[in-house]
C-alpha cells in the first residue's frame, strides 16, 4: 500500500516536473528522425542525425549560435583537423568551414577561446562574440612537447574556472611491462615513465609554450583518459580511465578468458592534486570491490594493493573504453539527469573470445557532486545490432559528448563520423 | 572444441578441393593452428581475423599474411611495433614477440591464418620457420 502511494506520488511529481520542463524548453523546430537515428532511448527521448561527416569525429563542442566544432582524429582529405558545422533550425547541420592541420581528440570552448589539442600540443583560438574563431590559421600554442607513443597518444583535457587546463598524458604501455603485452613479462621496476606520462598534468590557459617544466603533475597512476570533465557542483576534476588489457593473454595461469573479459574495471575517478590511482602497480576489481596488485608486480589476482592508492568513484565493467564524460547541467531533460554524468563507452575489443560490450552512452546519477544510484544505459543501438556488438563490428562507435545551449545532448561517432543529437520530446 | 574444429575445417576443406593426401595434411595443420590462434592471437585479432579499428590489424587479405613468408614468420618471432596502413586505416597497437612458440606451432598457426578468414594462401612449413629463426636478427627498437 505504502509503495503504491509512493509510486503515485512519484508519478505526480514526474508529471509536474515534465510540465515545468516543457514550459522552460525553448520552442524550436528540431524534430527527431523517424527512427530516432537508429538509437534506443528511454521513454520520452528522441534523436536525430545532425550530420554525417565521414570522418573520425572525436570530441565536439556546440555554441549557442548553432555552430558545432568537431575535432577529427586525423586531418581529412583537405588536410583539416577541425570541422565547423552550422545547424539549420530543423537541427540538421552542414559544413561551414574547417581549419587546423593536426589530428587529435579534444576541443572545448571557454571564456572567449576555443581550445583544441593535437597528440603533443594544446592550442587556443580567440573567438568573436558569436563564438566564431577569428584567426583559424594563427592559434596560440599554450602547451607543447608532450610525449606521445603509438598507443594512448591522444591529449584529452578539461578546463576549470580558475584558468587551469588539465591534460591527459597517456602511458605508451599497457601495463609497464618489460615487453609490452608480452607473455609473463614482468613490470619495469618503479615504472619510471610515470615522470612524464600516465597521469594528468596541470597547465595555465593564459601562458604560452608550456611543457613539463612549467606544468604540475596533478595526478598520477592513470593509464590513459579520453573522457574528462570539470564538475561544477563540487568544483573538481573527474576522469574516466581506460583500464589495462591482456590479463589472460599475459597471465593465462592467473586469469581465465572470462575473468580477463570482465576485469579490470573502467573507473571514474574524482581527482585532487597529488592523487595516485595506482597504474601500473594495481588495478581495480569491481567484482571483489578491491584494489588488486597487478600480476606484473607480484600480484596473483587476489593480493591487495597498497591502500595509499585512491579508490574509484564508480567502477564499470572492463574494456568498454569510456571516451566521453559530460556532467549534464541543462534544463531540457527531466530533473533526474541534472548534474548527473553521461559517459560514452566506445566499445570493447579485449573481451574476445567472450562477447564484446559497450558501444553505448551510459547515465550515472549524481547528487551534490557524488554518484547516487546505479548507472543505466541511456542510449544504445549505435552498433547496429546485438550481434554486431558481440562481434565488436559496430557500425557506429560513440566517442564524444557535448551539451547544446538548449540542453540537447550531442554524441559523436568516430567510426563513420555521424553526429547525433538527443532531445527530450515528451510533453 | 571438437565440434568447433569440425565446423571450421569442413567448409575450408570443401573449398580447397585438392587431392586426398594434401587435404589431410593441411587439415591437421589447421586443427593445431586454430588452437594456437585461439590461445595467443584471437584476443587482439578477433575470432574472425578482422582485427580492431585503429589498433590491431586485420589478417584478412593483407599482403602481410598472404605475401612474403619470411616477413610473416618474423612478425611472430619478433613482434610488431610499427604503425601500418591497410586500406586507408592505420593500426598502431604493440604486438609482443611470440618467439616462445615452437617452430611447429608457428608453422601451424601461420598456415591456419593463411587458409582462414577467406584467405587462400599456401602453408608455412616447420622447416621454413626453423630457417628464419636461425637467421633472425631481432630489431633493437
Amino acid at each position: 500500500m505504502k509503495s503504491k502511494l509512493f509510486r503515485l506520488m512519484m508519478t505526480l511529481t514526474a508529471f509536474a516536473v515534465s510540465i515545468t520542463l516543457y514550459a522552460l524548453k525553448p520552442v524550436g523546430d528540431v524534430v527527431p528522425d523517424a527512427d530516432n537515428a537508429g538509437l534506443k532511448l528511454p521513454d520520452g527521448f528522441g534523436a536525430l542525425k545532425v550530420a554525417e561527416t565521414a570522418a573520425k569525429a572525436r570530441h565536439l563542442v556546440v555554441t549557442p549560435q548553432g555552430d558545432i566544432y568537431v575535432k577529427l582524429a586525423k586531418p581529412n582529405k583537405e588536410g583539416k583537423g577541425i570541422l565547423v558545422l552550422h545547424e539549420a533550425p530543423n537541427g540538421k547541420a552542414e559544413l561551414k568551414s574547417s581549419f587546423g592541420s593536426y589530428g587529435g581528440t579534444e576541443v572545448a570552448l571557454k571564456n572567449g577561446y576555443l581550445y583544441a589539442s593535437s597528440n603533443t600540443e594544446v592550442f587556443k583560438y580567440k573567438v568573436n562574440d558569436k563564438n566564431e574563431v577569428i584567426n583559424p590559421d594563427q592559434p596560440e600554442k599554450i602547451v607543447t612537447g608532450l610525449k606521445a607513443g603509438r598507443q594512448h597518444e591522444t591529449k584529452s583535457f578539461a578546463l576549470d574556472n580558475d584558468g587551469n587546463i588539465y591534460v591527459n598524458i597517456g602511458a605508451w604501455f599497457n601495463a609497464c611491462q618489460e615487453k609490452d603485452r608480452g607473455l609473463h613479462s614482468p613490470g619495469i621496476p618503479g615504472c619510471p615513465i610515470l615522470d612524464s606520462m600516465g597521469g594528468v598534468w596541470q597547465f595555465r590557459t593564459d601562458k604560452l609554450n608550456q611543457s613539463y617544466g612549467n606544468g604540475v603533475r596533478y595526478a598520477t597512476g592513470l593509464r590513459n583518459m579520453v573522457g574528462m570533465d570539470w564538475n561544477q557542483q563540487d568544483n573538481q576534476l573527474f576522469v574516466m580511465q581506460h583500464g589495462r588489457d591482456n590479463l589472460n593473454s599475459s597471465w593465462p595461469e592467473l586469469y581465465t578468458t572470462k575473468q580477463s573479459a570482465e576485469l579490470p574495471a573502467e573507473c571514474l575517478y574524482a581527482l585532487k592534486k597529488g592523487d595516485n590511482a595506482g597504474w601500473p602497480f594495481m588495478y581495480y576489481d569491481q567484482i571483489q570491490h578491491k584494489k588488486i596488485l597487478a600480476p606484473e608486480y607480484g600480484g596473483d589476482g587476489k593480493k591487495e594493493a597498497d591502500a595509499k592508492y585512491i579508490d574509484p568513484t564508480v567502477a564499470y565493467p572492463g574494456h568498454m573504453a569510456p571516451n566521453g564524460l559530460l556532467f549534464y547541467t541543462g534544463n531540457q531533460f527531466p530533473a533526474k539527469y541534472k548534474n548527473g554524468a553521461f559517459i560514452a563507452f566506445h566499445g570493447s575489443w579485449n573481451r574476445a573470445p567472450e562477447p564484446q560490450a559497450g558501444y553505448f552512452v551510459v547515465f550515472q546519477p549524481f547528487k551534490n557532486g557524488k554518484p547516487e544510484g546505479n548507472w543505466e544505459v541511456f542510449a544504445d543501438g549505435f552498433s547496429g545490432s546485438p550481434e554486431k556488438t558481440a562481434a565488436g563490428r559496430a557500425d557506429h562507435r560513440p566517442c564524444g559528448l557535448a551539451q547544446g545551449s538548449d540542453g540537447s545532448l550531442y554524441v559523436t561517432d568516430d567510426s563513420k563520423g555521424t553526429i547525433y543529437r538527443i532531445i527530450y520530446t515528451k510533453k | 572444441m571438437i565440434i568447433g574444429c569440425l565446423f571450421c575445417c569442413v567448409p575450408l576443406l570443401a573449398q580447397v578441393k585438392t587431392k586426398a593426401k594434401p587435404r589431410h595434411v593441411a587439415g591437421l595443420a589447421l586443427v593445431g593452428g586454430k588452437g594456437i590462434y585461439e590461445k595467443y592471437c584471437l584476443t587482439c585479432h578477433q575470432a574472425d581475423g578482422s582485427g580492431v579499428p585503429n589498433m590491431n590489424p586485420p589478417l584478412i587479405r593483407t599482403s602481410y599474411v598472404l605475401g612474403d613468408r619470411t616477413r610473416l614468420i618474423k612478425v611472430v618471432l619478433n613482434g610488431f611495433s610499427e604503425s601500418v596502413d591497410i586500406d586507408g586505416e592505420s593500426y598502431s597497437n604493440e604486438m609482443p614477440s611470440h618467439d616462445f612458440l615452437k617452430d611447429q606451432e608457428i608453422a601451424a598457426v601461420l598456415t591456419y591464418i593463411r587458409k582462414s578468414f577467406t584467405n587462400k594462401a599456401g602453408p608455412i612449413t616447420t622447416a621454413q620457420v626453423k630457417t628464419v629463426r636461425a637467421t633472425n636478427k631481432k630489431k633493437t627498437t
